[in-house]
């Protein structure tokens, strides 16, 4: 495997440098250098409040940095909105809301619908195809808010399939799914990745993370270590990132 | 009162006309509105306006309603604005800006009103009927006015539809989109204010909040999708609009706003209340019987399991030696499945299958195996 | 000053100190809009009260229309619980159809009484004076004034006696329920106060300036101060001086007392949200400035740091490279290093910048402050 500094710009789907974002004036992220070659399943890690959704939102470009450039596919992220998908952190929207899993599903064409259309026979077949992929054919009809959790996972993991990308970004898909859920949702990523399509994953669980994917990525404020899972997943590492807050902070990155 | 309030007469059909579309801009914006969970804000957006009504009433000295209109508009707009700017520039939570914009604009506007009526102008007498709404002052010139302002509505609702949506439902991921969030926000609020202005006439300040939040609450208890939702709600406003006006037309002295707001209630409250699926009576009954359901099943089961260490399946026990393994039945229950020919009892106090119990019981066993052995 | 005036200013003034004791805590408690509900809710006590006596000075009324105030909150919780709705709608459809119900009874059965819908709306402080209380004949001056007095005394009473539940139920409420203080329960006798302030309230200033005195000036204080007890004190300090400038106000223009209260509680609310030393707009924005270039020099300091003793350091701490990776411009990055020079932060070496082991310190304290 190519080692993450030896990248060349052409070989990335991202390339963030030195990027610092701050709420107000609390820095969340520090000087963040993070190079994501195409064709990856790349996991971010760290304890809560890391500033990982605060990473993918940058990287989307839905927060403004303080510092630092973002590139996708070379270019800037408004010129490349198309070619993201992404699934949101659980817990962002209103259960109750009345819509049913095939119209959520299909919010995921919006994007390419264009504005004052509505979306088209193909929109609607591509949004059946996806709720299948997801093994949620039977439920397209179902109200939102009679779906157990792990289904509206599914759903809202449609909805992102849906955007046909070229990268993705999946904010704790694995969060409330049961196991078997789980690997349904994990040979979907890995065939996407297998499409040469690049997947970005927030997630928590350590023991699966060699199994699941290629690249991880550790963070807590600053990138504490990047490469693949074996070079990465050291005891020290692990330490630097979830022990205290600041025994993290005199380190620098470690680039495997 | 009976005939002459049904002899359409040119009045009447003007106010008819009035709050038929004041039921169907404030019910369609309604649902908006409580989905995006800013119940609140067509109550601050409607006091907010208030100033805005009397102001251009003093810069004009008449009541040309698209002067008013406007005006209204202007001070509801800003309304949204401040609250918007004391929650981000200050500590104070978004309920407090709430207040404080709804009873300092209502104060202005109530000082103004105040300094109108001692005015020498004639013309000064309908702006009272701001404040508890009267449809008995609409003019075909006010109902222009508000047909304009519904029809725009309506027009960026079907060329936005799907883009309030999303926004409604999930900013985030539009964002992800690189839709213009801010400014499609911006839009949408502009609607709910124009919404509300629009019926501040018939309505009134005071109890035009209802009517963004009420068409909504009844509509939503019988839909589960969105475009249906919008249009019932439409529709609930305008029938209640209309019964409300018709009434507060044949008893004079009964103020239009407050009936409008009546109705409207009686319709949320019969939503509530009886609405399939999401009504409380039906989800009781439906609770009931679950539990009636469950309470049967658990006694099939135990049976079974009592049989199974027989040879014959159809022996008989004693009741109390079913309820000795737990979850036991009551004489009740069992009655209940003795009416369904599921169970027998022979003697006094020996319960046994029927043959149909049996095979009932046998099929619930495998559907709770392969239940729990699905994935 | 006449007599006249003097009762409706000792009026007002207790109005505005009652209202805002129970403020401070909705502001706090984030129920601000409760007191808007509460004060359009009791309306309907009063009218029903009315029909059972047939007297607008029976103290069943106050009694009548804080229980319709009560009831209010307990059916939109009700409400909240069935599921159904969201809280804020709950409210808002729960208050409206009170006061519609009562203002359609008055229309119907008491249009000929003195509660017309005008005096709902804008209260009848004006007639302060001309109201007397009278005892076996004596005459003890205007009753709003025993009235109000007696609900502020209340007022005091239950402060006093729950400080340190409601201090502790406002900041922490799951806590509170685990000592056992009862949030529940508290939190029903404090919605009974609000209701009983506003009722007393009510009579004298209307609907909407009720809420003005509940909210603002305690919103008002809460921009000045973090604590409890100088919140309570500010506002009362700024409903008092509301209510004074208000009727001054009215009095000069001749418009609206109510109304001009109401518009003077904003004003002092604007000023403070302009010019509060440590929320106003202004210093903000004067302080902004400040802010970036403090929060940019520390940008600056943890780069060097960063990167000092690394193979790339020699590139990497340039002023052309800050000017580069911080997409700063020419001009600030040069005010940026000249901060951090005159505060001896750093050395510069033509383009090359190296920290000072203050410098180095400080970067080290910041990052770890920070994250
Ligand atoms: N809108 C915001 N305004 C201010 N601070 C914020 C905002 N969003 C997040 N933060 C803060 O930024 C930090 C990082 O948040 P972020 O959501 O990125 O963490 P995370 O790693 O995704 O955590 P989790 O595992 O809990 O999802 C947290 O300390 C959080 O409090
Ligand atoms: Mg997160």
């Amino acid at each position: 495997m190519v080692k993450p500094d030896r990248l060349t710009d052409l070989e990335c789907a991202v390339v963030v440098q030195d990027l610092t974002v701050a709420y107000k004036e609390k820095p969340v992220l520090w000087d963040i250098d993070l190079k994501i070659p195409k064709g990856v399943l790349l996991a971010i890690v760290g304890p809560n409040g890391a500033g990982k959704t605060t990473l993918l939102r940058s990287i989307m470009g839905m927060i403004k940095p303080a510092a630092g450039n973002v590139a996708i596919f070379g270019q800037s992220i408004a010129a490349k909105k198309r070619s993201i998908g992404y699934m949101p952190q659980r817990g962002t929207v209103d259960w109750d809301f009345p819509t049913d899993a095939l119209d959520v599903v299909m919010m995921g064409r919006y994007g390419h619908i264009g504005w004052f259309k509505r979306p088209s026979v193909n929109d609607k077949k591509l949004s059946l195809e996806a709720l299948d992929r997801v093994g949620m054919a039977d439920f397209a009809s179902r109200p939102l808010n009679q779906l157990s959790g792990g289904q509206q996972q599914r759903v809202f993991l449609a909805r992102a399939l849906v955007q046909d990308a070229d990268l993705y970004f999946m904010d704790e898909p694995f969060v409330g799914v049961d196991a078997v859920t789980e690997q349904a949702i994990i040979e979907l990523l890995k065939e996407l990745r297998n499409q040469s399509k690049t997947v970005v994953v927030v997630h928590h669980d350590l023991q699966t993370l060699a199994d699941y994917f290629d690249w991880v990525s550790l963070l807590n404020v600053r990138q504490i270590a990047y490469g693949s899972v074996a070079d990465v997943l050291t005891p020290e590492n692990l330490k630097i990132t979830y022990g205290g807050r600041s025994s993290f902070l005199m380190h620098n990155p470690v680039i495997t | 009162m009976g005939l002459d309030v049904l002899s359409l007469n040119y009045t009447l059909s003007i106010v008819m006309a009035g709050s038929f579309i004041l039921g169907i801009s404030s019910g369609v914006l309604s649902s908006f509105a409580v989905l995006r969970q800013q119940s609140l804000l067509g109550d601050v957006i409607s006091h907010a306006a208030f100033p805005g009504i009397t102001l251009a009433f003093l810069w004009m000295m008449t009541k040309d309603p698209l002067g008013l209109f406007f005006g209204a508009l202007v001070s509801g707009w800003i309304g949204t604005l401040l609250v918007k700017s004391i929650v981000t520039y200050t500590k104070l939570s978004m309920d407090t800006a709430f207040g404080i914009v709804l009873s300092v604009f209502f104060g202005l506007g109530i000082v103004l009103l105040s300094y109108i009526q001692r005015l020498p102008t004639s013309d000064k007498a309908g702006l009272n009927s701001f404040l508890f709404g009267s449809a008995s002052t609409l003019l075909l010139q006010d109902l222009i006015v508000m047909g304009l302002f519904c029809f725009i509505i309506l027009v960026f609702l079907g060329l936005f539809w799907k883009e309030f949506k999303l926004l409604t439902f999930d900013t985030s991921f539009m964002s992800s989109m690189g839709f213009p969030v801010a400014k499609l926000d911006m839009l949408l609020t502009i609607l709910l204010v124009m919404a509300i202005v629009l019926g501040l006439q018939m309505v009134g300040v005071v109890l035009m909040s209802a009517m963004m939040i009420a068409p909504a609450a009844a509509a939503r208890q019988w839909t589960s999708h969105l475009g249906l939702m919008v249009f019932l709600a439409g529709f609930i406003g305008l029938l209640s609009g209309c019964i409300g006006t018709l009434v507060s037309n044949a008893i004079p002295q009964v103020s239009t706003g407050p009936m409008i707001v009546v109705v409207i209630s009686i319709m949320v409250i019969i939503s509530l209340v009886f609405a399939p699926h999401r009504g409380l009576v039906c989800n009781w009954i439906k609770g009931y019987y679950h539990r009636v359901n469950i309470r049967a099943n658990s006694i099939l089961m135990n049976m079974l399991l009592f049989s199974e260490s027989k040879t014959d399946p159809y022996h008989c026990h004693q009741l109390s030696a079913l309820v000795a393994i737990g979850r036991g039945p009551s004489l009740r229950t069992m009655l209940q499945l003795k009416r369904q020919k599921l169970v027998q009892n022979p003697q006094d106090d020996l319960w046994g299958f029927t043959e149909l119990g049996y095979k009932k019981a046998l099929t619930l066993k495998k559907s709770l195996y392969s239940q729990s052995h699905e994935h | 000053m006449s007599i006249e005036q003097l009762s409706i200013i000792g009026l007002a003034s207790l109005v505005s100190i009652s209202c805002s004791l129970c403020g401070v805590y909705l502001v706090l408690r984030r129920l601000a809009l409760i007191s808007d509900a509460i004060s359009h809710s009791i309306l309907l006590g009063i009218v029903c009260s009315f029909f059972i006596v047939h007297d607008l000075n029976s103290p069943l009324l106050i009694l009548g229309a804080t229980l319709t105030g009560v009831l209010m909150v307990y059916l939109t919780e009700i409400l909240v619980a069935s599921k159904r709705l969201k809280k804020d709608a709950s409210i808002g459809l729960v208050f409206p159809l009170f006061f519609s119900i009562s203002v359609l009874l008055i229309n119907l059965f008491a249009a000929d009484i003195h509660l017309d819908q005008d005096s709902v709306l804008l209260g009848e402080i004006a007639f302060t004076p001309f109201r007397l209380l009278t005892i076996w004949g004596y005459n003890l001056g205007p009753a709003s004034l025993w009235v109000m007095g007696g609900i502020l005394v209340l007022n005091v009473v239950f402060i006093s006696v729950f400080y340190k539940e409601l201090k502790l139920t406002t900041f922490d409420h799951g806590l509170a329920a685990m000592l056992g203080f009862f949030p529940a329960y508290l939190h029903y006798a404090f919605m009974a106060m609000v209701s009983i302030t506003a009722v007393g309230a009510f009579e004298s200033v209307g609907v909407i300036l009720v809420v003005a005195l509940m909210i603002v000036p305690p919103a008002t204080a809460y921009l000045l101060t973090n604590r409890l007890f100088p919140m309570m004190i500010l506002s009362i300090v700024f409903g008092l001086a509301s209510s004074l400038l208000g009727y001054s106000m009215a009095f000069y223009l001749n418009v609206s007392i109510a109304g001009s209260m109401a518009v003077m509680t904003g004003i002092l609310f604007l000023l403070v949200f302009l010019f509060s030393p440590s929320q106003g707009l202004i210093m903000k924005f004067l302080t902004f400035q400040q802010q970036r270039i403090l929060f940019s020099t520390n940008m600056l300091l943890i780069q060097l740091l960063e990167h000092e003793g690394t193979k790339t350091e020699k590139t990497e701490n340039t002023v052309s490279n800050l000017i580069v990776h911080m997409k700063w411009t020419f001009k600030f990055a040069n005010s940026i290093v000249s901060y951090a020079l005159e505060k001896g932060f750093i050395q510069r070496h033509d383009d090359r910048l190296l920290l000072t082991s203050f410098g180095r310190e400080k970067a080290k304290r910041v990052i770890v402050m920070d994250a």
